[in-house]
């Protein structure tokens, strides 16, 4: 049988205030334990939270991104649960009215095309601490560790209708989503810091079928590529249940990124019943048309202008400007690399090809790339200029990844890899190619018109060699016909 | 009642059924108490049964007012929030925080473990 996958996200996005979201406690990544939670993180009593004027900003910018309605009075409720990581007893987030409502985000498939998610809608929340498992100094004595720095760090959620198909759309979503709140400068996007944390809905149907399969949540992926490996694994997984004859239960699932092993966490039964009611510390926040239309006067370009302007302006096609205007930092490499090469389609090859192969081989992205965006510039200010070939250009392309050079002329230089353009030097080439292969010669002069066309890739090739790729292949094939007559 | 101290994030019990103005049963609120993390014994829970009962009475009156074209209330104060400019205005004050926390090491707070 044929299946379909139907996958959503929740996505945890951290909004890059300075301070947390309702108190004034600092936000900053990596410092000691409990150095930055205030006693109104802590939830100690008779505390009241003050909301933090930016993240109200950042939630806006988010909205007006996606083209989304910005409800403009926000309620704060409380979700009541237990856990250790969470000195309230609650966590203080939105229910029915978020402060994003429903808008859209469009997608580059690999087939050129485009594919819209809807997004059901995005509020805010607070962080909560972190737990630590592993032993302290000590060693093991049967305790968890607990910091709450990241306790009150604001956070917009991102609800996604069940909208993508397979792991490569929720992907390329989520790559989407990373340079939009990038872009607008509301998150830092170190997914590695835990900035964006993924939850997948995955369910599996009969192709063709309409109503929904059961599904599972597997949370807080925070790598591209563990959610890719995890949404595969769980589509694998839940053909094989139902093929074997099992059902698929709803619960919660783990994915361990170093393992590749995902496991169950808690299944729906014993799910928690949140208690859900406004908090009485806080009052609506009314957002005035005055801020709406401040924001909106101050907002960045957006990929998707971005990529109308690389169609309109730099004269690519549909698909490469998708690709390039799809990510924050690709986007700004291209346009370095275009400026400095002064060729945008040259420019625009290099990034989606050698440098994005290079790049995905050693497990790279392209803000960590080697060959700086400059430098890519220069060396495809050479192929244009002729001063090398494509071929060649390979060459000095690996040279600048491994570091023997620090611009395409200088490898250029050091290597003597100018093309030979000079004509006398040339002719002295092929001249002695000729006299090495008279057998060959004289075949092709032998030939009829149809036959020489592919023989003359002989001398081209031997000539080519001889001047170890540097001649300029069209002056080859032009010189070799005129003397080969 | 004293305050059940286990760190268990699930409720081991269900979730409490949709309570009624028919009353409130001993099971919803040992339910209940569990998920606001309280033990209470056989006596509490028969008073606290009859006391939420009542005030149940209570509500169901509220509830038979007409509320048609009135918008529903997050606050009782006629008034809305303050925000606060993203500076940092606070210090570390970890030591002070932490003095009360029974038990504490590399500047963690300690509790019994939890894995999840």
């Amino acid at each position: 049988m044929e299946w379909e996958a139907v996958i959503g996200l929740e996505i945890h996005v951290q909004l890059a205030t300075k301070t947390k979201i309702f108190s004034g406690a600092s936000t900053a990544f990596g410092a000691e334990p409990n150095t930055q939670a205030c006693a109104v993180d802590l939830g100690l009593p008779g505390i009241l939270p003050v909301v933090n004027e930016e993240a109200i900003n950042m939630a806006i910018k988010f909205g007006l991104g996606i083209k989304a309605e910005i409800n403009k009075v926000n309620i704060f409720e409380r979700k009541n649960y237990f856990y250790p990581d969470l000195p309230k007893g609650y966590q203080t987030t939105q229910l029915d009215k978020p402060i994003v409502g429903a808008g859209h985000m469009d997608i580059a498939l690999d087939d050129g095309s485009t594919h819209r998610v809807r997004i059901h809608h995005a509020h805010l929340e607070e962080d909560a601490g972190k737990s630590l498992h592993e032993a302290f100094s000590t060693g093991s004595h049967g305790m968890s560790g607990i910091d709450l720095n990241r306790a009150g760090t604001p956070l917009i959620e991102v609800v996604t209708e069940p909208d993508m198909r397979n792991a490569k759309q929720a992907v390329a979503f989520a790559r989407k989503l990373h340079s939009i709140v990038t872009t607008l400068g509301i998150c830092d996007g170190e997914m590695s810091q835990g900035s964006m944390r993924f939850d997948v809905n995955v369910s599996v149907r009969p192709q063709g079928q309409e109503k929904l399969g059961t599904r599972t949540e597997t949370k807080n992926l925070n790598s591209f590529k563990f959610m890719e490996r995890a949404i595969n694994k769980e589509i694998q997984r839940q053909i094989e249940a139902i093929e074997d004859g099992f059902e698929i239960v709803q619960e919660t699932r783990l994915y361990n990124g170093d393992t590749d092993v995902a496991r169950s966490m808690r299944s729906k039964e014993e799910a928690n019943d949140y208690r859900y009611f406004p908090c009485p510390d806080l009052l609506p926040v009314v957002i005035e048309d005055s801020r709406l239309e401040k924001i909106r006067s101050e907002m960045p370009e957006m990929p998707e202008a971005r990529k109308a302007r690389f169609i309109n302006d730099l004269g690519l096609g549909d698909y490469d400007a998708e690709v390039l205007s799809c990510e924050l930092a690709t986007a700004d490499y291209f346009e370095a690399a275009a400026k400095a090469g002064g060729d945008a389609k040259l420019a625009a090859n290099w990034v989606m090809g050698e440098l994005a192969k290079t790049l995905n081989q050693n497990d790279l992205e392209i803000v960590s790339s080697p060959v700086s965006a400059e430098a890519l510039g220069g060396l495809v200010a050479r192929i244009k200029d002729n001063t090398i070939s494509g071929k060649i250009a390979k060459q000095v392309f690996e040279a600048l990844w491994n570091n023997e050079g620090s611009s395409a002329d200088e490898v250029i230089e050091k290597k003597g890899l100018k093309q030979v353009t000079d004509i006398g030097a040339i002719e002295a080439i092929i001249d002695d190619v000729l006299a090495r292969n008279p057998a060959q010669v004289e075949q092709y002069r032998a030939a009829d018109d149809a036959r020489r066309g592919k023989m003359v890739g002989f001398f081209v090739g031997q000539t080519m060699k001889a001047s170890r790729g540097k001649a300029n292949p069209g002056m080859v094939n032009q010189l070799l016909k005129k003397k080969l007559q | 009642m004293a305050i059940d101290r286990s760190n268990s994030l699930e409720p081991e019990m269900p979730a409490p059924e949709k309570i009624d103005s028919q009353g409130i049963s001993a099971k919803q609120v040992q339910s209940v108490a569990h998920l606001a993390r309280l033990s209470i014994s056989e006596d509490e829970v028969r008073q606290t049964t009859e006391k939420l009962t009542a005030i149940m009475g209570l509500i169901d009156e509220m509830q038979a007012v007409n509320t048609d074209g009135i918008e529903p209330l997050a606050n009782p104060l006629d008034a809305v929030q303050r925000l606060r400019a993203d500076e940092v205005t606070e210090t570390n004050n970890r030591e002070q925080l932490m003095t009360n926390a029974p038990a504490k090491e590399d500047g963690l707070f300690l509790v019994p473990k939890v894995i999840d």
